[in-house]
This record gives structure tokens, sequence and C-alpha cells, in this order.
């Protein structure tokens, strides 16, 4: 039986998906069941002076309009954290519809609760709402003289300084190359094709089930536990398929517990579920920001000194950055280094996790700067960054728990046929065509969960199995993933093995976020299964009646389903005939695996790849065509090639896409977006994908988890918009710092 | 979405009578526009009279080398019909490079004419727009215009005329045939978009319930050799920054006749007049296109974001010219070439 675990696996629910037999939040049938339409403020700044809702209310179907005056308070201050935690993970640290003032446009001002979708919507139209309105600061450049250096950001987990190292303003003033340079992100939406949705439903006057569209169930529940006043035993979550999330269902957002709050109102099950243009104020965003990155080094490249100093817009509630400095921080080894944070509070939703989250703009920058440091000195790109290889983590001097970032750079190299490139810029002529190729350094760091990470296995009496963990599949191919880890640590093929997750019954796993999901949950998924066979492989040890009776365990295998001596395989019996014998329905076993702290560890852990871009420029027009991207990634063990492919391929495509095309455009005379819809906000469509090849290096890892997973939900988009950047300077010879690059940055 | 009543007529007289008797009614055709419209509250309608039963869906050759287009014909059947395509592939080019193959597929010839702007501020209830309530003011002017026109544009509004087809048909001197309640009439193209002046809601000379029956596109031998080029920041599913129809009959090295339409930058679907008569006698040289687009756009003015589209629309014009004439330089700018990603037809 060869190892389930690296086989191109078809998704388990690739046909539920296909034929629309599964079931997303806003899809699950309830008897009774009303919608709910949020009614956002139209205004970023202010008081709310009067809200005039009798046309509303005399509506057709219309059952109720709540405003801040109907609805109860909150049973405790929200407070921003990261999901990852396992804890309460509120997006942010205020909670709309307790008052009369206005943080946002878009803040959730009333909710209207009808028979139908249509009839709610209608009424929503016919909601007055006066604001005496206030000065709002919305972009960036209207605040920059109020920046201030937060003492930590990221829900207080991450200090505003990155720990500096040597004198970097000595080095820069001793280095004999130096640059200084900016860089200027847009405001980037996640844009899942599923607009977040919650269903809740109160079974009783205190307990609540809630279908909701999220990375954790138990972030859900605990954060609307809270906010309720609720014990969280009296909350179930369930969230079976999520339609796509990119960070946007990463942290629980406002209009999960107005849902409920809703339905509680009513006395009704109720479906909130955000529009297309809701979902650009509702769940956070990447922010406006702008990084600086000073690079000292000598005449042959080496980094004598980098600082790296980012500004970004946040909100009055929190002080969010999302965190671009971490890997540019080490990705290189400089000994003398600083970075930090600069943040400017405005009337916006607080920002959040937004695919690639800091990497895929810290990453651009500095990777963007080594190109032009490449030229400055005249070497190699590539040949830079091998001069500047981190042997172990700059900051703490760590070896690395594995890296393969030498061998991503030579494979990424052979397939772009990088050898043969001719550094000039601006000379490749194809038509009218200016062709170039650029490359970057992937790097993201594996993080984990705070908290035990738990799973259960149960085997029937017939030797099959089912595996439980309470995930949510929102498109990774989690479910595919775990079905392999767990027929390979049961020794069981893969049509044997069910696994289960989608709802908080289930034993506890922290929210997917940051890359960190495969990790954690096939490490819970693999001490689980290994549990429950070695619980039967002692069982049968120690039956008089098992062909293994008196053999040592550690020397029993199973294969397909059954177990047999190591030395004498024709030795052994089937799980379902030791089972059978003895009369045993099921065995279960609990798996908990207890993460290690990456600073009580003696490895740093990284994520490393090489992404390299074949582009095109009209040379009278400015259109950017993408013509090749090649990325490799060592992202540790691959669980399920195909599945890992797919997901390092969309992070790919997602950084052509930010490269290009995505950006938010704020109108700071009226507050609010002006392309909030996905006809004005762009991502790249099948046109203008290119031919894309994705490899991936598996290199062993003892230390970031039991199966050595580093995982690929974000590593794919890191580098990519840097690496097209570079293959545009290559191609046209202009340094483009600002994203998206559009074409009038080129005319 | 708004309470609506909607009926389904079979005849072209029921139709108008219908919507010329109620003033809160409007036609529907494939939905593409009116319906999103609705669902952001931007279309007055309270009725819609559904039209999809009217025998207008004909496409037809006319004797001398023209056609009829009926004002029901799909995007998609008209892109890959073969009178179309042999006689007016710029036409065809048009329609496929707008929009997406499930648009196309819903998206009349008629209500491509009559769609509304892409203008965020238009379509945002909250937001200030002339076009949507007279007098209210024009949010565009300082805000997001990245898209916006800078040609045929007014301090009441400086909204983009969203449609490829139009361009091209402006091009081509086509005439929109109509049935109103006092009976039919024709109108040259550049009769049928009105420039916004001080009065931008008023985007047709049309009388309520008036039905845009049929395009018809007059005998042009030249245009089988025209062509569409179309500029936008992705390849699919995306309005232009700028665009050109194109149709040019060389004699010798010099131009003989010329037809230039652009996109993208104008209020309206603009014939490019002014270049035209710059390029008909001038040789057919890329000085004397980039002399065209410069006296083109000599009129134009930028708003902020759009100021590139200036440019952009210059060298537009320049490519699109350069493409029509076979210009050895272009690797792929030819016509055909421009059809590969979309072009599945027969």
């Amino acid at each position: 039986m060869s190892p389930a675990i690296g086989a191109a696996l078809d998704r388990v629910d690739g046909r539920a998906k296909v034929t629309g037999a599964a079931r997303y939040s806003g899809e699950i049938p309830l008897p009774g069941l009303a919608y709910a339409v949020l009614l956002g403020a139209q205004v970023p700044s202010g008081r709310i002076i009067g809200i005039d809702r009798q046309a509303a209310m005399t509506a057709d179907g219309v059952i109720a309009v709540l405003t801040h005056l109907d609805l109860p308070r909150v049973a405790a201050r929200p407070r921003l954290f990261p999901s990852l935690a396992g804890l309460t993970a509120h997006g942010q640290s205020y909670f709309p519809m307790q008052d009369d003032v206005v943080h946002y446009a878009g803040q959730p001002v009333a909710i209207v609760v009808a028979d139908t979708l249509e009839r709610a919507e209608h009424a929503a139209t016919l909601v007055r709402v006066s604001y005496a309105e206030t000065p709002a600061l919305t972009l960036l450049d209207q605040g920059r003289e109020q920046a201030y250096e937060p003492e930590k950001i990221f829900g207080g987990l991450v200090p505003g300084r990155n720990p500096t190292r040597g004198d970097p303003e000595a080095a820069l003033r001793d280095a004999e190359v130096t640059l200084d340079l900016t860089y200027r992100f847009a405001v980037n939406h996640q844009n899942p094709l599923e607009p977040s949705t919650t269903t809740a439903v109160w079974d009783d006057v205190d307990r609540l089930t809630l279908y909701d569209s999220t990375q954790g169930p138990t972030a859900t529940q605990l954060s609307v536990a809270e906010l309720l006043g609720l014990p969280p035993v009296n909350v179930r979550v369930v969230s079976h398929y999520v339609g796509g999330s990119f960070g946007s269902k990463a942290l629980i957002w406002p209009h999960v517990t107005l849902a409920a709050l809703a339905a509680r109102q009513v006395g009704r099950p109720v479906r909130l579920a955000l529009s297309r243009d809701q979902m650009f104020h509702s769940c956070g965003h990447r922010e406006e920001q702008e990084q600086r990155i000073r690079i000292g080094a000598d005449r042959n490249g080496r980094l004598t000194a980098l600082t790296h100093d980012k500004i970004g817009l946040t909100s009055h509630f929190d002080d969010w950055a999302e965190t671009s400095l971490e890997s540019a921080a080490i990705t290189y080894a400089c000994p003398n280094y600083a970075g930090g944070y600069r943040l400017v509070r405005g009337n916006i939703i607080t920002p959040t996790f937004t695919r690639g989250p800091g990497e895929a703009t810290g990453m651009f920058a500095l990777e963007s700067a080594m190109d032009e440091l490449a030229y400055a000195v005249g070497v190699d790109p590539l040949e830079l960054r091998l001069r500047n290889h981190a042997d172990t983590d700059p900051e703490t001097g760590k070896p690395w728990s594995s890296k393969g970032l030498r061998e991503c750079y030579q494979r990424g190299a052979e397939l772009i046929g990088w050898a043969d490139r001719d550094p000039t810029p601006g000379v490749r002529r194809d038509g009218q065509w200016l062709v170039g190729t650029g490359m970057a350094t992937a790097a993201y760091p594996v993080a984990a969960p705070i908290s035990p990470q738990r799973a259960r296995a149960r085997m029937y009496g017939d030797g099959s199995a089912v595996v439980e963990a309470g995930i949510s599949e929102f498109g990774t191919g989690a479910l595919t993933a775990m079905t392999q880890v767990a027929a390979d640590a049961l020794g069981l093929p893969v049509t044997r093995v069910r696994f289960v997750g989608g709802t908080t019954d289930l034993p506890n796993i922290a929210a997917a976020v940051g890359s960190a999901g495969a990790g954690a949950t096939s490490a819970a998924v693999h001490l689980a299964c290994v549990q429950l066979r070695d619980q039967l492989i002692r069982h049968a040890v120690a039956d008089q009646g098992s062909p293994l009776h008196g053999a040592d365990p550690a020397d029993v295998v199973v294969r397909d389903g059954r177990m047999c001596r190591r030395d004498a395989p024709q030795v052994g019996e089937t799980y379902a005939e030791l089972l059978d014998r003895n009369h045993m329905p099921d065995v279960e076993a609990i798996g908990t695996w207890t993460p290690v702290l990456p600073m009580a560890s003696d490895h740093a852990m990284h994520t490393f790849g090489a992404q390299f871009a074949e582009v095109a420029v009209d040379a009278d027009l400015g259109r950017i065509r993408v013509r090749r991207l090649v990325g490799v990634f060592a992202p540790g063990r691959v669980l399920n090639r195909k599945t890992a492919h797919s997901q390092l391929l969309g992070g790919m495509l997602w950084g052509l896409s930010q490269a290009l095309l995505e950006a938010t455009r704020m109108d700071p005379h009226t507050g609010r977006y002006a392309n909030e819809n996905l006809a004005d906000y762009l991502v790249a469509t099948n046109a203008d994908v290119p031919d894309v090849v994705v490899e991936t290096i598996e290199v062993p890892d003892q230390v970031v988890n039991p199966l050595g997973v580093k995982g690929v939900g974000e590593i794919g988009i890191v580098g990519t918009s840097a690496a097209i950047a570079n293959a545009v300077y290559h191609a046209t010879g202009r340094r483009i710092r600002t994203l998206p690059i559009t074409l009038e940055a080129l005319l | 979405m708004r309470p609506l009543s909607y009926s389904r007529v079979a005849d072209v007289a029921t139709a108008v009578g219908t919507v010329a008797a109620d003033p809160d009614s409007t036609f529907l055709a494939g939905g593409t526009t009116e319906v999103d419209l609705q669902r952001v509250y931007v279309s007055p309608a309270r009725r819609l009279v559904d039209i999809n039963d009217l025998p207008l869906h004909q496409i037809e050759e006319l004797p001398g080398g023209g056609v009829h287009i009926g004002a029901l014909a799909r995007m998609s059947d008209v892109a890959q019909a073969l009178p179309i395509r042999r006689r007016f592939p710029m036409i065809s080019q048009a329609l496929l490079l707008g929009a997406s193959p499930q648009l196309r597929n819903m998206a009349s010839i008629g209500g491509n004419l009559l769609q509304r702007v892409r203008c965020g501020y238009f379509r945002d209830v909250a937001a200030r727009c002339n076009k949507r309530e007279p007098g209210t003011g024009c949010s565009a002017i300082h805000g997001i215009n990245r898209g916006h026109a800078v040609l045929g544009t007014t301090e009441y509004c400086i909204a983009t005329h969203p449609s490829d087809l139009a361009v091209a048909l402006v091009a081509l001197d086509a005439v929109v045939l109509t049935q109103g309640p006092d009976g039919p009439h024709r109108y040259a193209i550049d009769e049928f978009f009105l420039l916004p002046g001080d009065t931008p809601h008023r985007e047709h000379p049309l009388a309520h319930g008036e039905l845009v029956v049929a395009v018809e596109v007059p005998p042009n031998p030249m245009a089988s050799r025209s062509l569409y080029l179309k500029v936008r920041d992705r390849e699919s599913y995306e309005f232009a920054l700028a665009s050109a129809a194109v149709a040019v009959r060389l004699d010798g090295g010099t131009v003989a006749e010329v037809r230039l339409a652009l996109g993208g930058v104008a209020t309206v679907p603009w014939r490019a007049r002014r270049a035209e008569a710059t390029l008909t006698g001038a040789p057919a040289t890329v000085e004397s296109f980039a002399a065209a687009a410069r006296e083109e756009l000599a009129p134009a003015v930028g708003y902020g974001m759009n100021d590139f589209k200036i440019e952009l629309a210059r060298r537009t014009i320049v490519r699109a010219l350069r493409m029509a004439i076979g210009d050895p330089d272009l690797r792929d700018g030819t016509a055909a070439g421009l059809l590969s990603q979309d072009d599945h037809g027969s």
C-alpha cells in the first residue's frame, strides 16, 4: 500500500460541490426563516440624529426594523485578537448599534427583518437616517502629521518595533552603496465568492445555533457567546462549507452577533447575508500603506544595513497593521537592521487579514529593493540573493527547522531559463511588446496555534474509521488532506476513512489562518489515529485469540487494515477480525497536539520559495501582460499534491491580481469606497492567467509539527508581485513602486 | 428590491402602447442593465414590460451589402453571424471584447445601445449625480474618475459611454430604427447619442414608450477589413479605458478613405471626425496617424485620475490605424489576432 499522504487524491467533497449538494451557511433550509438586511451608515463620521422607520415598518412582509434604540447592550466590549490563538477572535474592538455615534461609513445602523430577502432589502431603502456629520479622515495623506508609533499591533501580539540588530544608522553611513526607496499600496479587499453569511436559530431562550461562514467554528462560538453573555456550551456553530475567505472570515465581525440578536428580537430563525458591496466595509481589508526601505551594501551586493518602516491607516478602535516587516527582517543575512510601524487613525473599519497578510506587501517592498540593489551593484538578481542567503535566522541566530530556499532558486531558475538572461533593461522586443523577466524570494512564517489541537478517531467493527475535528472547509482541500493523513496513520486505504469537520460539537481546532491549518489539523488527526492504531495493536498482542498474541507492539505494523509482524508479515489479522472476535462495536481515541511556541523552540520556523515572472509590456499602450509565472516552494511535507499545488497556483494568481489590478478607491469627499463591486474592483480573470508552473521541494522538517507540514495557504502569493514588478523593470527600464501597477504608470 | 409589476407582450404595437401609457414603466429585454439598476434603486421603473417575445431577433443581409440587426438579437448571436463577421468585423470584435460570455448570451442589441453609464456615482443613490437626479451636482469631477471621459464632458457630467458596439456603429454611420407612440422613426446614429450638455439625464432623443426595433448598417466595402481595438486593465470582462473602431482604404501609400470612432474616453460613442479629416489624403504613416490623433484629442479635458486617457487615446488611435494598414512591426496586432481569446465560433 503506497502512502496516501502526498498523492493527488481528488477532493472528497468535489462531487457534492459541483452538483450543488454541498450546503453553505446561506442554504440551510429552516422552517419559519426570516431574512435580515443591514443598513450601513452613509457618512463616515458623525451622530445619528434621527431614524424614520415608519415607511419601512409598514412595508409588505416586514417583521422588525431594529436600531441602536432597540438592541440590548452586548455583554462585553469586544477585543481584537487573532483567531489563531484559539480564543475569542473579534475583528475589531468595537461593536456597532450600541449608541448613536458613527465611526465609519457602512457601520451598521439598522437591521430590517422581513419574510423574504427582497422585501427586507426594499424596506431597508425606506429607512430614513439623518446624521450630524463631523469631519472625517479616510486617507493616509490626510493624517500623516498625526502618525504615532503603536506599542503593539496585531491584537497586542506583535511589538510596534521589530527587534533591532546592530547599528543600522551607522552601517548606512558607512555603506559603499545605499538605497532609500518608498513603496505604496492600494487598499485591497478579500472578495471571496461567498459573501459572509450567518443563519441564527435560537433553540431555546438561551441556546443558540449559528450556521456561519467562518475559518474557525470555535472562534465564532466563543466570540458570539462572549458578546451575548452566554456560556460557550449554549452556542453551537455549524460551518461545513465556506465559499472562500482569503482572511475576510478569519475573525468574527459584528454581523454574526447582529444576526443572533435579530433572531432573538423577532423570535424566528434569521439569515443575514452580507451583500457584495457590504463585503467592502464589514469584515476588514488590507490597509492603505506605505513602506520605506533603506539598504546599505558593499560593492559586491552584500547587505550591511536594512531598515524597513511602514505607515498605515487604521481604525479609531485598534492599532492594526498587517505584519509586513516580519519575513522581510529575516530573509537575508544582514547584521544591522531596524524596522517599525506607524499608524494613522481614520474613519474606517479595522483592517484585517488579507491573503498573504503582511508578507504580500512587505516582501514586495524588500524584493523590489533587492532588485534595485542588484542593478546598482551590477550583480545578477538571483546571485545577489544567494550572496545574502541567511544560513541561520538573522534575528535569533537559531538554525532553521528546514529551509530549501537554495533548491527553490535553482529549480525556478531552470524552469524560467534564468541562466540565459541578459540583465539589460528595456531591450527585448517582440513586435510592439517589450519583454522582461524578474524574480523574488517568497517567505512566510510558520505559525501555530497557542492552544492544544484535538481530533478524535473512531474505528467501527468492520474496520472502517471516522475521524473528526471541528474545522470548516473553505476551499483549501482540508477534508481531503485530512482523510489522507488519517488513512496513513491507521494503515487503511482512503476509501475506508471518512473525515468529518464543520461543527463545534467536535474536538477543538483553532481557526485555519496564517497557513497554520494544515499543520495544526494534521498533527491532531495524525496523533489521534496513531493513538487508535496503537490501542488496537496493544489489544491484539494481549488477546490470546489473536495471531499477534505476545508480539512486541513496536514490531507490529498495519497495512491495508491488517495488523502484522514487521518481520513476519504472514502473521497477523485485520482490525475487523480483532473487533469482531471481541464483540467490540467501535474503538475511539483522542489525539492532542500541543504546539511549541516559536520563542521556546531551538529552531526558527519559516517557509520559503522562489518566484519568477516573464512579462510583456506594450511599448506604446502600457498594457502589461504576464506571460509566464514559475513558483517553486519548500512547504515541508505536502499532504495532497493536487490541492496543495492548486492553493499555490491560486496564491500566485492573487499575486498577479495584487500586482496589476486590485485597488479599492476611497473617495475622501464622501468617505466611502467608490468601487464596492466586482465590475470595478478588478481581480484577474481566466484570460489574464498565463502559463503557470508550480513545483514543490519537499524538505523534511522534524520541528514544526508531527508531520512536518509548513502550509501552502499564503506562501504562493508572497513575492509574486515583486517578481512581476521586477520583470516590468527588466522589460521597460521603468521602476514602479506603487501597487497596483496600471498602464498609466508606463505611458 | 422594489416591488415591481411585470407583463409580457407579443407584438410591437402592444409593447409601445403599454409602456407609453404608463410613465413608471419600461421595456425589459436581456435585463443585464435594467435588473442591475433595479437592484441598486437607480432605475425608476415600477413596471417591466417584457419584450423578448417580439419578432425582433433577425440578422439579415440587405441588398447592396448592408445588414439589418433586430433589436432583440443577442450580442453573442450578432458577433457570430456570418454577414457581420464578413462585412463588419469591427462589430463582431467590439461585441466579443465586451462583457462576459454569459452577459453576451443575454444582452440585446437594443439594450446595448441604451445601456446606462458605469459611473460609480450614478449607481450609488447616496451620491450626487446630475444624470440620476438633475441639479444635484457631479461627484465624479472631483472624485474617483479614472474611468471617466475626457471628450464631450461638461461641468454637469463626465461619465463615459460604456458600449463597445456603439463605437463600431458610430464609425459605420448606422441607423437606429424605432417605433414610437406616434409611429416609426429613423435616427442617424450620430443623433441617437446626446452629449450631456446641461441635461445629462437625457441620453437619447426617444419619447417615453419609443422602442428600438432594429439597427441598420449601410454598405461599406472597406469595413470588411475593419477592426476594433480595446485597451483595458484586464483581458476580459472590463469596460474600455480607450478603444478605437477603424476602417481604412488606402490608395497607394495614401489614406483615401477612413472611418474612426473612439470608446472609453467620451461621454458618447465618439466619431473622430477631426482625425478623419486630417487623415484623408494624408500619407499612411505613423507620423500622420499621430498628427490626426493630436488633432482629435485637442479639445480633451482631464479631471485628475483620468488625465492619462488623453495620451492613451492618442496612442490607441495610432495603434489602431497601424493595425488597420497591416503594419509589419506589430506582432499580434492584426484583427484576427484580437479575436483569438474569445472567439470560438465558426
